[in-house]
This record gives C-alpha cells, structure tokens and sequence, in this order.
C-alpha cells in the first residue's frame, strides 16, 4: 500500500541527496571507530611497551590508562555527535520529504 | 602461562559468567536477603501489572512500542552489563591491572558500530524479531527457519552458561544450594516473560541498571575519597601493594598475537550486532530516532560502568587485598579472585552495603536471563510457529499462547541444563554463542539490509556454513578439543573462529547469490528498492500502539 510512496520518493532528488550524505557521515564514523579500535589492539599486539611509558616524568600513571578512558569516551562522543546530526540534519530533511509525498511524521 | 589465563578469563568475565572450580557456600546473609526479598516483590509487582498491559502480540513481544530512548538505552545497558562483566572485569583488574580496561573497551566498541549501521534500518524494517529484517524480501520459510536456528542456538547457549553462573554465584553470596539458586532464577524469569512479557522485562532491566550503577558509583566513589580524589594515589598505591608491582599498570599477557586479536574484536563487534535479545531492544521504541537515542544512552551508560570497574578493581587491590579479614590463608581472596567487588562492597560499606551489592548481583543475573528467554520465545513462537508453520497466518491468540508455552518450556530447560552442566566445563558456550551470532546472525542481517543482490539461497547457505564454521572451529579448537576432550594438541589453533567463520559466511553468502539465475532471485533483487526506501524513511514501518 506504500507503493506509490515509495516510487515518489525514489524519484526525489532531495531523498537521492539525503541518501548519500547519511551514507557518507556513517562510514566516516564507523572508520573512525575501526581506526582507533585497531591502532589500539595492533600496538597491544606489537609494541605493547608505548603504553607502559609514564604519563608524565616520575608519575606511576601509564600512558595506557589515558588512552584506554580516551577510546571510551571518543566512542561515546561519536554517538552523541551521530544522534545530534540525526536529529537535526537528517530529520528535517526527511520530514520535509514526508510532507511533500503526505506521510505523518512526529 | 598467559595463554591459559586468558583463557579461563574470557570464559568467566565475558562469556561464561561461570564461575569456575570449587565454590564455598557462604554463611546465610541477613541483609542481602531482605534486599535481594523486597527487589523481587517489586518486580513480581511490575510483572503484575504489565500483565495487565500486556493483551497483543505486539505488547508481549515488544512492551507495545512504545518505550522511550532513554528507558531503552538503560535497559540495553542492563542486558549488556552483566554480573559477569561487573565481577569478572573487576576481578580481571584486580589480579592484572591494566589488562582490565582493554577487555571493557572490546566489548564497548561495537556501539557505535551497531549506532551507524544497524539500529534505525533494524526499527524501520522490522517487527518483533531480527528475522523480520533478515526474511523482508526473502523467502521466509528458509531464512526463517535459519534465523530461528541460530537465534535459540545462541539464547541457549547462553542461558546455560548464565544459568550456571548465577547458581555457583547465589550459593556463594546467600548461602543456598546450588540447585535452589538454579529452580528460583528460572521459576522467577518465567514468572516474569509468562505474564509481564517485554514490559515487565524492560521494566526489571531498567530498575537493576540503575541498581548496579548506582551501587557501582557509590563504591567507586568512596574508593577515590580514601585515595582523596587522587588517582596519582590510588595508583601508587596499588603498585606498592600488588604483588605484580608496576606491572600491573602496563598491558600484559591478553593479547597474544594479531590474529587473535583481530578475530576476538570481531566476535565482539559483529557477535554484538548479532545477538537475538540485544536486537530484539530496536523493536521496542516507536521510531528511527528513538533507536538512535537508545544507542547513545546506552553506549553511554556501559561506558561509565566499564571506568567504574577499573576504579574498583584497583580500589579492591588496596583496600581489599591488604585487609586480612577478606583474605584466605595469608593471600588468596575468599571465595575467589570473582569476589573482589562483592569483598570491596564490604570494606566501603559494611554488612548493609554488602548486602545490597550481593542483592544488585543477583538482580543482575534475572534481568539478564529474563531477556534472553524472551527472545528465545519469539524465535519459537513469531519465527517458527507463525511464520514457518502457519505461513505467516496464524491466530494472534494462539501464537501469544505458543510464545507462552514456549517461554516455560525454554525456562525448564535452562533449569535442567542449568543443574546438569554444573560441574561441566561450559567454557566455551558464550564464546560459541558469540561466534554463532557473528558469524550467522549478523551476515545475514547486514546484508539483507545493505545489498540488494542478496538472494534466498545465498542467505540459506552462506549463513548456514558460516554456522557450521563457527561451530566446527570452535570443537576442534584449544578449549573444546584440548581442555575438554584431552587431545593433546588443538587442529585449529586460534580460541576464536570469528575472523574465518564470519568470513566464510560472507564469502559463500556473496558466491551463492551472484549465482542464483532463478526467477525468485530476480523477484527478490525487485523487492530490495522498496525495502531500501522503507530502511531509509521507516514510511511504512511499525508504529507504536496506542493504550
């Protein structure tokens, strides 16, 4: 029964735009996750010394601790700057799209 | 040396929530009991009246839809955290340090992964199950009967090793048998699915989250205020104390080489993205947005659990292992290196604060075993009774009584399996479950999202062989083959198969569809164009019911 929607949409520039630019932003985030994860557990792999090192001179604090709580809290700012984008960017343009085919939208 | 602490670590803190060897029943604790007493009664509560809510199919399998963001991202929280990840971790970090924080940060990094990917497509396109996603424009009672599969393949798995678990934890922290401990979790989880179903469910997720959160702020905050806020402090003092010294603050022995490196991020990032109960969450918000939202919080909230774990590992190592009175013959911990927490709970916070840290452990355990059952009641009752036997035209009556039946006899199994595997070693389940779900769930799911040349026959097989993968790898691998079975060496080196048996399944998932030159094939590669839009806009999709 969406059938016609579906095609109307298919057929609108601004969907075909939409599409690609979310696209785009969730690869970026995701290889921004796979690059720090990986460079992470690659130096554990191979050189696991670096993250021994003091933070500072004469500190017992190890440089992989800052590191570890950084990944930690990239991953969750990643999310958070995903749902802002989301929410304000892509919404708005899909609730644009949706009102121009006469879908309900919140 | 190294090679077998892992080991026996991934089976307890991740995947096993087994506690492993001899378990010393403790003295009957008061406190804990009349904690752990009123938390049931305020579930059984719940339970009664979100049976009262509870009437569709929709309700049962998903709370009706219409569950917020933040309550969902704090119920994905409270299945993700388990008594395993909060005992197990700490534990890790008290006896190792360092090696603690890049456990957590594995389990952590699928979020995100899971937030750009999977979570809004999964809302949109689906109903009550990840089958729904998996079987959209496919033929459904191959792909159906597939997911089903490794849906209660690895809900079963997993229960089992839950189910166990939570046995040897409950004797050790109340005092009562094993078998006792095992009849109440599944009487209780029953009680819960039968009649609160995903509402009552949600609902214990969300109180223990915020149980064990708030209890894990409060230890880690009096461990700081004895160090005074200085982490320099803490520190310092755990090397002075901890028999490994400096050690314990550099990476030891958890990762070995690359490939097991990178094949146990995969089995935790895809295994994540593939477990039934945790995708099962997506269906139970009205919309795309409020599946982002859920992400977020709960990416947020495990997070700050995992930065908790480390403070009380390292708080146990300097208040806990110095105190005599939580030690065993001069070194080892009583009851265990698993009891580091519960043991730290005590030295901040007295009898009254163990007590309620002993009552948030078991309230963990019903949380995380009450979810597990009810997606492996969907998978029987949605998946395999609708929708295989009934070709998608059942009674909606009928099939919320089969999702009931199913869920008490999925519930007496666990307690027969629970009471059975005791003193087996069940090591290897959750890891199996994990591969299992990374390596069949999860292809098949991405790729019926993502692209449009995936056909019924590239699915049945390349999910299926990326199954028995999965499965093959891990009998002939060194836990199965060697520890269990006693060969003296293992024929696939590697503990986790996750690198090769999700590759598999992407590969034969790739080559059995490109080949499929059948008419149903050029249907379906049609069908993905609407399905795409739908992913896309969620016009169309499920909305959340009205009470």
């Amino acid at each position: 029964m969406y059938a016609d929607i579906y095609d109307k949409i298919k057929a609108d520039h601004e969907f075909q735009a939409l599409v690609k630019q979310r696209r785009r932003f969730s690869l970026i985030l995701t290889g921004i996750t796979l690059v720090v994860y990986f460079s992470f557990i690659l130096t554990l792999a191979y050189a696991p010394s670096v993250f021994a090192t003091s933070v500072y001179e004469g500190s017992v604090i190890s440089l992989g601790i800052p590191v570890g709580i950084g990944i930690i809290i990239i991953a969750f700012a990643l999310t958070g700057l995903y749902v802002r984008k989301a929410n304000k960017d892509f919404d708005a343009t899909l609730n644009r799209l949706k009102d121009d085919v006469g879908v309900a939208h919140d | 040396m190294t090679k077998f602490f892992f080991l026996s670590l991934f089976s307890f803190s991740l995947f096993g929530d087994t506690l492993s060897g001899e378990v010393e029943k403790q003295s009957l604790n008061l406190a804990a009991i009349i904690m752990f007493v009123i938390f049931v009664g305020a579930t059984l509560f719940i339970t009664y009246w979100a049976a009262k809510r509870t009437s569709t199919a929709k309700d049962f399998y998903t709370a009706g839809g219409g569950i917020t963001g933040f309550q969902n991202g704090l119920a994905i929280a409270g299945d993700y955290m388990s008594a395993a990840s909060f005992l197990g971790i700490s534990a890790l970090v008290y006896a190792n340090g360092y090696d603690g924080l890049i456990y957590s940060i594995g389990f952590l990094v699928g979020w995100p992964i899971i937030l750009f990917m999977v979570a809004e497509k999964l809302r949109n396109l689906g109903k009550f199950t990840f089958a729904d996603v998996a079987s959209y424009r496919l033929s459904q009672k191959p792909i159906r009967l597939l997911a089903a599969f490794g849906a209660i393949a690895t809900v079963t798995l997993y229960l089992i090793a839950q189910m166990v678990g939570s046995g040897k934890l409950i004797q050790l922290l109340f005092g009562l048998d094993y078998e006792v401990a095992v009849i109440l979790v599944g009487v209780l989880m029953i009680l819960y699915v039968t009649f609160g179903g995903m509402l009552a469910t949600t609902w214990v997720q969300i109180i223990k989250a915020v149980l064990l959160l708030s209890g894990a702020t409060f230890m880690a905050f009096m461990v700081m205020k004895q160090m005074n806020f200085s982490f320099e402090t803490l520190f310092a003092t755990a090397v002075d104390v901890h028999p490994k010294a400096e050690a314990i603050m550099a990476p030891g022995g958890l990762i070995s080489d690359p490939v097991s490196a990178i094949s146990l991020a995969i089995a935790l990032m895809f295994g994540t993205a593939g477990l039934p109960h945790i995708l099962m969450r997506f269906f139970t918000v009205s919309n795309a947005k409020e599946a982002r939202k859920s992400v977020f919080f709960a990416t947020g909230f495990i997070g700050y659990f995992y930065m908790l774990t480390f403070i009380i590992g390292f708080g146990a190592i300097v208040l806990v292992s110095t105190n005599p009175h939580y030690l065993e013959a001069g070194k080892a911990l009583i009851g265990g290196n698993n009891m580091a927490a519960i043991h730290l709970s005590h030295a901040v916070g007295g009898d009254f604060f163990l007590g309620f840290i002993s009552a948030v452990a078991f309230a963990t355990i019903l949380a995380v075993v009450s979810g597990l059952t009810l997606a492996g009641a969907s998978a029987i009752s949605h998946d395999l009774y609708a929708n295989v036997f009934n070709h998608g035209k059942p009674d909606e009556k009928k099939e919320m009584r089969v999702s009931k039946y199913a869920t008490i006899a999925l519930g007496t199994a666990a307690i027969f399996l629970g009471i059975a595997f005791e003193e087996q070693n069940i090591a290897f389940m959750v890891g199996l479950a994990f591969a299992i779900a990374a390596s069949a769930n999860f292809p098949i799911l991405f790729l019926s999202i993502y692209w449009s040349k995936l056909t019924t026959r590239g699915a049945f097989f390349g999910g299926s062989l990326g199954l028995a993968t999965a499965i093959i790898l891990v009998l002939l691998g060194p836990i199965v083959w060697v520890q269990i079975l006693g060969n003296a060496e293992a024929i696939f080196p590697y503990k986790y198969p996750a690198l090769f048996s999700v590759s598999v399944a992407f590969m034969a998932i790739y080559f059995f569809s490109i080949t499929d030159k059948s008419e149903r094939a050029k249907e379906e590669e049609k069908a993905f164009e609407h399905q795409f839009i739908r992913s896309e806009t969620g016009i169309g999709s499920e909305g959340a019911s009205q009470h």
